[in-house]
């Protein structure tokens, strides 16, 4: 029992870092606030993968001649592309929130939320089913 | 074994009046052009399908291979004695409805006519269609295409009424066939790997008694263009149409397919052997005794003429229903016979209240006092049919129902023939009183006239003329009427082609 | 060297390259873009159709990445499966890439329009990526690019309302992406291997270990949200209906496909059947969400207004006729699910495309703007009639095939209550487009003269038909498209046996794993 608390403790810290940024994406108003906890979402995966990389004893999977064993550098380098990832949707999601917050002047999703019920109910009540463009 | 004869003849009979329609289209401007192509396709159509009849009635059966979409799908056609005694009703009765429609498209100076008589055209390429299909599939592909090409028609003068009614009349119709008959189809493959019709039916043996009787209800739901209560409402809902199309589709050939597809399935698809064993026969015939009986009833109560005819034709299909439901040689067959019985006696009672609408713009059963007298011809026509109706001879009517009867009797089915009977009297009581009216009942006319004479008796004589002038419908529409009341009279004399093709069927199937 | 030999590289680097290029190109000016958008995805087209044409005479094509051998090189592998979905994604992008000029010039600003065509560009690399890796994390990679240029394309019209579509869209498909990246963890960390045809061989032994139970479970919930299958499917009828004309076609039509593939190769290429029928009983799930997805996608599209939305619920339903053909192991219901991949992305193409002619020519996209529209859209209309009635499924269409497959095949499988589901939904499919269909050719007229006569009463009434409009449909490079997609539907609907025989193959492949 202990053994699986103390001696998995990376999968322990991967999965609340996962749970905090999954928690923030879903439950906080904020469009920003969400974007930070998808980042905390993505690091976590990202923290999870280096460390089952970890080999007991290994150096970093840099070719050094006064190395034994090596970590296995795969995870490495499927992060680097994660990371990537990452960023790039981080980059979208705030040219999306810079956006919004130019159309609509806020960045809370309730008062987006709305704003939109508002427009979409004058809609309704002129009733033409026209587009605004 | 029979032999089989491969040509290309039921493909020409469909396509012609699809040609057709492309020219229909491209004459668009030249009223006259076009009607010649509808007229030109339809004498072609008829004769196509006359120059079969030979091949057939040496007792081979033409068969075309159009396309195979996928293993199990094909597009088939087989002409056999049921099939060809099926269009050729359709066919001929084309012809004549083309003259007619020509006649009251112009006399009330309709819109749309090119759309109505393209998809006119096309409604009747699919019903050749499914006289000649050789499977469950062709079967089903152009029966859905008659309910797509029939709903422009009865949706044609587009007013509200005509919008909501068409509403009803393709939800029914679409619905129960992609509901039930749908699923009896895919059933039917499931249990037996194929979709073609057999001489004594694919099913025998293939599924659990249990599984038989429910693809068997689920055909009979299905099959909603029989007009089976408790799905009987779209033809009602159908009469908003112009009259023509009542006339043709919604007493020929829209119901009539109804009526063949369900004897196809009964007798192609089951046999007659499995339905006896089954047991579902009586329960059929009971249901449609059900619909015969219901729908004599509410036609009594329609005063709208175009609507007790539409209850009357529910009735009247029903007929078929029971008769084939006897599964007896006498009950099928009434049945094949009663198809071109009742299409040529209920195509000259329609067209007689195309005419009455056309000439007076009536449409009411009490509004048509004396109504023999304004329009003699059309009225005795009416009356003919009227005949049919009821069974009484010289009219044909009376051959389907000897033969009803007749069946009953080899079934040992007794309660029939009282529902037969009490149905007759149910006819009389609901055509006859329409004569009745047109004949003995005095004209709207000749009270006036005499009222005013009676007011006017002290101021000196003012010589009106009493009578009531003949004011017929135009030609085109009287001729028609006319021949089809003779076609009536004709089939009671000399049925003995449509008997040898029915005897013919019957000797196949039992 | 053969250069058809790299077609498989050449099919992903040549797009991605070009993305860049368009871009570039529109500095200099804007036109270039599109007919630079235009010939690469034509040019991949024809590349795709060899490339199926090839492994149908020779079998499943291995491409190696740069020559580095799998398990640890990148491996492209390409079968029967791959090839078809290929051929139909790089179609589908061709005939909208000609479809959208005129419609991106009106729905999307002009300063943006070679940014449009580099994301365009872009999701098409991802689409074709995704569909013909054989690595796994290559998989995640490619399934991001899409959803990232997915995310940027619905943003990047002119309505407000896509931006919230897009950001909600952006927040749960990362989650979905990030699933599928630890489901992806799991695996490498048990069986050291990213090759998918390497992990088939790998995996029966660790079936039953957790680890393994859930990375499947990841990869399930990620991938179904992808694909849009209920209940994660809260993401699309907003972004559909939100974004541009050709963007709403594009995605519709492809990327929802793609991610069933990319759930069928999971499901029966890197796990075996067995898997799947014994040891989670994922097949029983996925079984009871698709028919719940079926009926609740056409119920919901009945109430809609708009059209687009009510299209999107519409694709809501027909995603769970593509699941629900996987979920019976049998090849005849298998069949069906991939012959739908087709069908579908015909369909819906057409619809979306003449939703975007009816935009473009009226600015309307509530259902009640199609009214009479019959008289004035002649050929747009009658592509749509198309698209509805092969919906329904009425023979010689092309629903009407995916349909046989599915119920035939349900019905071989002993599960007959499929049945009615099917036909139900055709039903329902019925009633929300028939309500279209009659507003576009019968638009009610002026009201009748009698107005004190409610129902049938009054027959043989005939009112005069209201003047006719004069024809004024959509521009030839807008309805050239559509026609084309709506001509297909009925093509392929007669000569089924053509993609038939492919989606047979790769069904045959799918379950017996040969």
């Amino acid at each position: 029992m202990i053994e699986i608390i103390i001696g998995k403790y990376n999968y322990w810290i991967y999965i609340t870092l996962m749970m905090i940024g999954f928690y923030a994406m879903i439950a906080k108003g904020n469009l920003i606030k969400k974007i930070i906890g998808m980042n905390i979402f993505q690091t976590a995966v990202i923290l999870f993968y280096i460390s089952t990389g970890k080999v007991w004893g290994g150096t970093a999977p840099i070719l050094w001649d006064k190395a034994v064993i090596y970590d296995n550098p795969i995870p490495h380098v499927l992060m680097l592309t994660a990371i990537v990832v990452s960023v790039g949707t981080t980059a979208v999601a705030i040219a999306i929130v810079i956006r919004i917050y130019k159309e609509y002047g806020t960045m809370e999703e309730d008062a987006i939320l709305e704003i939109e019920r508002k427009q979409a109910e004058e809609l309704r009540k002129g009733n033409t089913g026209q587009r605004e463009i | 074994m029979v032999e089989i004869v491969h040509s290309a003849a039921p493909l020409c009979a469909i396509g012609v009046s699809l040609v057709a329609v492309i020219l229909m289209v491209i004459s668009k401007g030249y009223p006259n052009l076009r009607e010649f192509w509808t007229i030109g396709a339809s004498i072609l159509k008829f004769s196509i399908v006359v120059s079969m009849l030979p091949t057939i009635l040496d007792g081979k059966v033409i068969e075309y291979s159009l396309y195979s979409i996928l293993p199990g799908l094909d597009i088939k056609f087989r002409v056999d004695p049921m099939g060809i005694f099926f269009a050729l009703t359709a066919s001929f009765l084309w012809i004549i409805t083309s003259f007619y429609s020509i006649g009251y498209m112009r006399a009330l100076k309709e819109h749309a006519q090119t759309r109505y008589f393209s998809f006119f055209a096309i409604a009747l390429s699919a019903t050749m269609g499914v006289a000649f299909s050789a499977n469950l599939f062709t079967t089903f592909l152009f029966y859905e295409l008659i309910t797509l090409s029939t709903f422009p028609l009865v949706a044609h003068t587009e007013t509200p009424e005509a919008i909501k009614s068409s509403r009803r009349y393709i939800a029914y119709l679409l619905g129960t066939s992609i509901a039930f008959q749908l699923s009896a189809i895919f059933l039917t493959y499931n249990a037996t790997g194929t979709l073609e019709f057999s001489n004594h039916g694919i099913l025998a043996g293939k599924a659990p008694d249990m599984l038989l009787i429910i693809i068997f209800i689920l055909f009979m739901a299905g099959i909603t263009k029989a007009a089976m209560m408790p799905f009987h409402s779209w033809l009602p809902a159908a009469m908003v149409a112009p009259t023509p199309v009542s006339a043709l589709l919604h007493a020929v050939a829209v119901v009539k397919t109804g009526v063949f597809v369900l004897l196809k399935v009964i007798l192609f698809v089951f046999g007659v052997d499995l339905l006896s064993k089954l047991g579902v026969g009586t329960a059929l015939a009971y249901f449609a005794s059900f619909t015969i009986i219901v729908a004599s009833f509410i036609a009594l109560r329609q005063d709208n003429l175009k609507l007790r005819l539409a209850y009357s034709t529910i009735s009247q299909l029903s007929y078929v229903v029971l008769a084939v439901a006897l599964l007896t040689p006498g009950g099928i067959t009434a049945s094949i016979m009663h198809i071109i019985i009742h299409a040529f006696g209920k195509i000259t009672l329609f067209f007689a209240a195309g005419a009455i609408y056309v000439a007076t713009r009536k449409t009411n059963i009490s509004e048509l006092n004396g109504i023999g007298k304004q329009m003699p011809l059309t009225m005795a026509a009416f009356t003919i049919g009227v005949l049919s109706m009821i069974g009484v001879p010289p009219a044909a009517g009376f051959i389907s129902k000897w033969y009803m009867i007749s069946g009953s009797i080899e079934a040992r089915q007794i309660p029939f023939i009282i529902v037969i009977a009490a149905s007759t009297i149910l006819n009389a009581c609901y055509f006859l009183p329409i004569v009745y009216t047109a004949y003995f009942k005095r004209h709207d006319n000749e009270i006036y006239n005499e009222e005013w004479r009676m007011l006017n008796k002290g101021y000196g004589m003012i010589n009106l003329n009493s009578e009531v002038r003949i004011k017929e419908a135009p030609p085109l529409m009287v001729v028609s009427l006319i021949l089809t009341a003779i076609g009536t009279l004709v089939l009671f004399f000399w049925p003995s082609l449509f008997l040898e093709l029915a005897r013919m069927v019957v000797g196949v199937v039992i | 060297m053969n250069i058809a030999e790299h077609f498989p590289a050449l099919v992903i680097v040549i797009p991605l390259l070009f993305a860049l290029i368009t871009w570039l190109a529109g500095l200099i000016n804007r036109a270039f873009c599109w007919v630079i958008a235009l010939t690469i995805t034509f040019l991949c087209f024809l590349m795709s159709f060899s490339i199926l044409n090839t492994v149908m005479h020779t079998g499943r094509i291995s491409y190696h990445m740069g020559a580095w051998e799998p398990p640890w090189g990148i491996e492209y592998a390409i079968d029967y499966l791959n090839g078809f979905v290929l051929v139909v994604v790089s179609f589908i992008a061709f005939i909208v890439t000609l479809y959208s000029r005129k419609s991106v010039g009106l729905e999307i600003d002009e300063e943006k329009s070679p940014a449009f065509y580099s994301l365009y560009m872009l999701l098409f690399t991802g689409l074709m990526g995704m569909t013909i890796t054989g690595d796994i994390f290559n998989l995640y990679v490619f399934i991001e690019i899409t959803s990232l240029s997915g995310y940027a394309l619905i943003a990047i019209g002119r309505r407000r309302n896509s931006l919230m579509a897009s950001f909600n869209y952006l927040i749960l498909g990362t989650i979905a992406a990030t699933f599928i990246l630890i489901g992806i963890g799991y695996l490498y960390m048990v069986t050291g291997s990213l090759n998918m045809a390497d992990l088939r061989e790998k995996l029966p032994p660790l079936y039953h270990s957790r680890v393994v139970l859930t990375a499947f479970g990841f990869f399930t919930v990620g991938l179904s949200l992808k694909l849009a299958l209920f209940p994660l499917h809260i993401w699309l009828p907003n972004a559909y209906t939100y974004a541009p004309s050709v963007v709403s076609a594009i995605m519709a039509a492809t990327s929802t496909k793609v991610g069933a593939y990319a759930m069928l190769r999971i499901l029966f290429t890197v796990f075996k059947v067995e898997f799947d029928l014994n040891v989670v009983p994922v097949t029983k799930i996925l079984l009871v969400l698709s028919c719940i997805a079926i009926i609740a996608g056409s119920i919901l599209a009945i109430s809609q207004t708009n059209i687009k939305r009510m299209l999107a619920y519409s694709s809501v339903g027909q995603i769970g006729y593509i699941v629900l053909g996987t979920t019976m192991a049998n090849q005849t219901a298998m069949t069906g699910s991939i012959i739908h991949i087709l069908n579908h992305a015909l369909m819906k193409g057409t619809l979306f495309l003449v939703a975007g002619c009816v935009v473009y020519k009226t600015g309307i996209e509530d259902i009640s703007g199609l009214k009479g529209m019959g008289q004035k859209m002649p050929f747009s209309m009658a592509a749509f009639t198309v698209g509805a009635l092969s919906m329904v499924g009425v023979p010689l269409t092309v629903g009407f095939i995916s349909k046989w497959y599915l119920a035939t095949g349900a019905l071989k499988a002993g599960m007959w209550f499929i049945l009615p589901i099917i036909l139900i939904s055709s039903l329902l499919s019925a009633i929300y487009f028939w309500r279209i269909i009659e507003g576009i050719y019968f638009a009610p007229a002026v009201s009748s003269q009698h107005s004190e006569v409610s129902t049938y009463r009054s027959l043989d009434h005939h009112n005069p038909h209201p003047v006719s409009r004069s024809r004024d449909d959509a521009p030839p490079g807008m309805l050239i498209p559509t026609l084309i997609l709506a001509g297909l539907c009925i093509f392929f609907g007669i000569a089924a046996y053509i993609p038939v025989s492919v989606a047979e193959k790769a069904a045959n492949m799918l379950l017996g794993g040969t």
